[in-house]
């Protein structure tokens, strides 16, 4: 498959995985290999930097994977700063989730404090890739801020309740420069594809793979929608029509 | 302030509503996938009981959505048992003659290195008696102060506080507070809590405002189940968390249903509650609430935690001690109650693995 670039790595697969809710890190690294991932992302909160052998860490760590430390926790732009310095300094790499919500509750993004952080966070050489609304105007910002990708969400956090902003997601995949991957809210491979035939770059999942009944498997499954829904993409799918068209009666007179 | 709010809330008639919910409200409510504060007392009502399985299925899916497959473990540390209150159930109670203990500084880096050895804790309750006097603010900050260099996450059950003081703890690295209003029932709070500051109902009821005023990071709430009706209170609680929810949106909420155990007054409680009953307001909760946290402590059964786990609760305390410096300095002074789940945190946390549960220890940033 044609490989994805990103703040200037390449990536061979288009689905990257969270960290959070898995019943055992043991487990999570099953699915973490059967996904064939190389871009994983973990809450800076749940790593503790003072461990050199944090045990959640332990089970991610893995050559082919890029890390994607996220700023999961902070409330403003000047916390998320922070915390990706952190980042940098504890895991060596410019890669930052950026998530803001000062909301606990729902866990949605502040638009505001995001594009206030990423300015500064491009300007420190990091590259900044937002978790945000699924905004298309906010997303040209982000761009001129500097991010390295956008990741607007279908739905939202952990909700499975796969694209429901698909016409906004439509519009941000045919105006963006950047890649576009759909974060949150992916609950089914078929949703995963769904964001894939659109054009997506790639989707992050996670609560749908962490609590599947048997998540090793799920990871495979998203693999293979991903894979699907690329390669549908780059085929060229056909226009959908309600309408049979068997010949031309309307025009068979020209 | 919430005391306004919840004088347009009379305890009888919220009793006696309650108490007249049928099946047909409590099918409504579980074909609801958003919950009002009518559907709550619908599945917390004598009504409810026969759709337990049904509603335990409902907040088992809802938190496994929202949580996953992991429990937050805390443990507490008591700091003191001075306290000018004479609340009538309390073992703390100043009419109680014992030698009272307030740590001192080395005392309490003692206490934070015992846990430490114990299990990976990372979140940390704070807990004192009531006395401004002598272990006012200024004693929780220097406290504060010496577990941030062991804990990230740092979380306080004191006295009330002002929202001044909670702004000022929270500027020193304090996550969470809580606090327990133990009965919402405005008469006979003070058959309860005879003298002290704990005496004042709106002071304490309002507290909850002066903490979220003050950009606390989380609020714990709790009414203590064996006062008054259990189910009257609840509701009076689940009212408080809508309210607070609305004004302080930046803020996390976790609840708990602390059920009386006896303490050294031998005071016995008014009303008991079975597990049945307990299990029942733990799903009623999430049902209303997909987000909030529900924590559990030690004063439950291991049989009870461990079926529980799975079904709505979200947050554990593991190898916990009610008394203080009773990690180190004093394991066998007075406690404030007694603990019913005495496994270690080895023991909870294999447990937790067996059930297919990741315990969670660390969950914040690192200082």
């Amino acid at each position: 498959m044609d490989k994805l670039s990103i703040g200037g790595r390449e990536f061979s697969s288009r689905l990257f995985l969270g960290t959070g809710k898995f019943r055992s890190n043991n487990e999570m690294k099953k699915a973490i290999a059967a996904s064939g991932t190389e871009m994983v992302t973990v809450a800076m909160k749940r790593i503790d930097l003072k461990d050199k052998d944090d045990d959640m860490l332990r089970h991610i760590l893995n050559p082919s994977i890029q890390l994607l430390p996220n700023t999961s926790g902070v409330r403003d732009a000047e916390e998320a700063v922070l915390a990706a310095q952190l980042a940098r300094e504890a895991f060596n790499t410019d890669f930052i989730k950026l998530e803001i919500h000062p909301d606990p509750r729902h866990l949605l993004p502040d638009p505001i404090e995001t594009l206030k952080a990423t300015e500064e966070l491009s300007a420190l050489g990091f590259k900044v890739l937002p978790y945000i609304q699924a905004d298309p105007v906010l997303c040209k910002r982000l761009e001129d801020a500097g991010a390295a990708a956008v990741m607007p969400l279908g739905a939202p956090i952990g909700t499975n309740r796969g694209l429901l902003t698909r016409d906004m997601l439509r519009i941000i995949i045919e105006c963006s420069n950047l890649p576009v991957v759909v974060d949150a809210g992916i609950g089914a491979p078929s949703h995963a594809a769904e964001a894939m035939e659109m054009g997506a770059d790639a989707v992050l999942v996670n609560t749908a793979i962490a609590v599947a009944a048997d998540p090793e498997k799920m990871a495979e499954a998203f693999a293979e929608a991903v894979m699907a829904g690329r390669k549908a993409f780059l085929a060229g799918l056909g226009a959908q029509s309600m309408d049979s068209i068997a010949s031309s009666p309307l025009t068979s007179f020209l | 302030m919430f005391s306004d709010e919840l004088k347009r809330y009379d305890w009888n008639a919220v009793t006696r509503k309650i108490a007249s919910k049928t099946s047909d409200d409590v099918k409504r409510a579980l074909n609801k996938s958003k919950l009002d504060i009518d559907d709550f007392m619908a599945l917390i009502s004598p009504a409810a009981e026969p759709f337990l399985e049904e509603m335990a299925l409902k907040s088992r899916k809802l938190t496994l959505q929202r949580f996953g497959r992991t429990m937050s473990m805390y443990i507490p540390m008591y700091i003191t048992n001075s306290c000018t209150n004479s609340c009538v159930y309390c073992g703390f109670n100043r009419h109680n003659k014992f030698d009272r203990v307030i740590l001192k500084p080395h005392q309490i880096e003692e206490e934070c290195k015992a846990i430490k050895q114990l299990a990976p804790f990372d979140n940390l309750l704070i807990v004192t008696g009531e006395n401004q006097y002598v272990a006012g603010p200024s004693y929780i900050k220097e406290a504060l102060e010496i577990c941030s260099r062991y804990f990230n996450n740092l979380t306080i059950e004191v006295m009330p506080l002002s929202e001044e003081d909670y702004r000022m703890l929270t500027e020193a690295g304090l996550y969470g507070v809580v606090c327990f209003q133990e009965t919402y029932n405005r008469e006979k709070y003070k058959t309860y809590h005879p003298s002290g500051m704990k005496s004042n109902f709106e002071w304490r009821l309002n507290g909850f405002d002066r903490m979220g005023a003050a950009g606390v990071h989380k609020i714990g709430m709790g009414v203590l189940i064996g006062l008054e009706e259990w189910r009257t209170d609840v509701t009076m609680m689940a009212l408080h968390l809508l309210y607070l929810r609305k004004r302080y949106w930046k803020t996390r909420y976790s609840v708990n249903f602390p059920r009386m155990r006896p303490s050294e007054s031998g005071f016995q409680p008014n009303v008991v509650m079975s597990d049945r009953e307990l299990a029942q307001l733990i799903f009623a909760y999430r049902l209303l609430d997909n987000d909030v946290d529900i924590s559990i402590s030690t004063r439950e059964t291991p049989y009870f935690r461990d079926h529980i786990a799975s079904l709505g609760v979200t947050s554990m305390s593991a190898g916990s001690r009610t008394e203080p410096g009773g990690y180190h300095a004093f394991p066998q002074a007075l406690e404030q109650f007694s603990v019913s789940d005495q496994r270690t945190p080895a023991e909870v946390e294999k447990a937790l693995s067996t059930m297919g549960y990741e315990p969670v220890w660390k969950d914040w940033f690192n200082r």
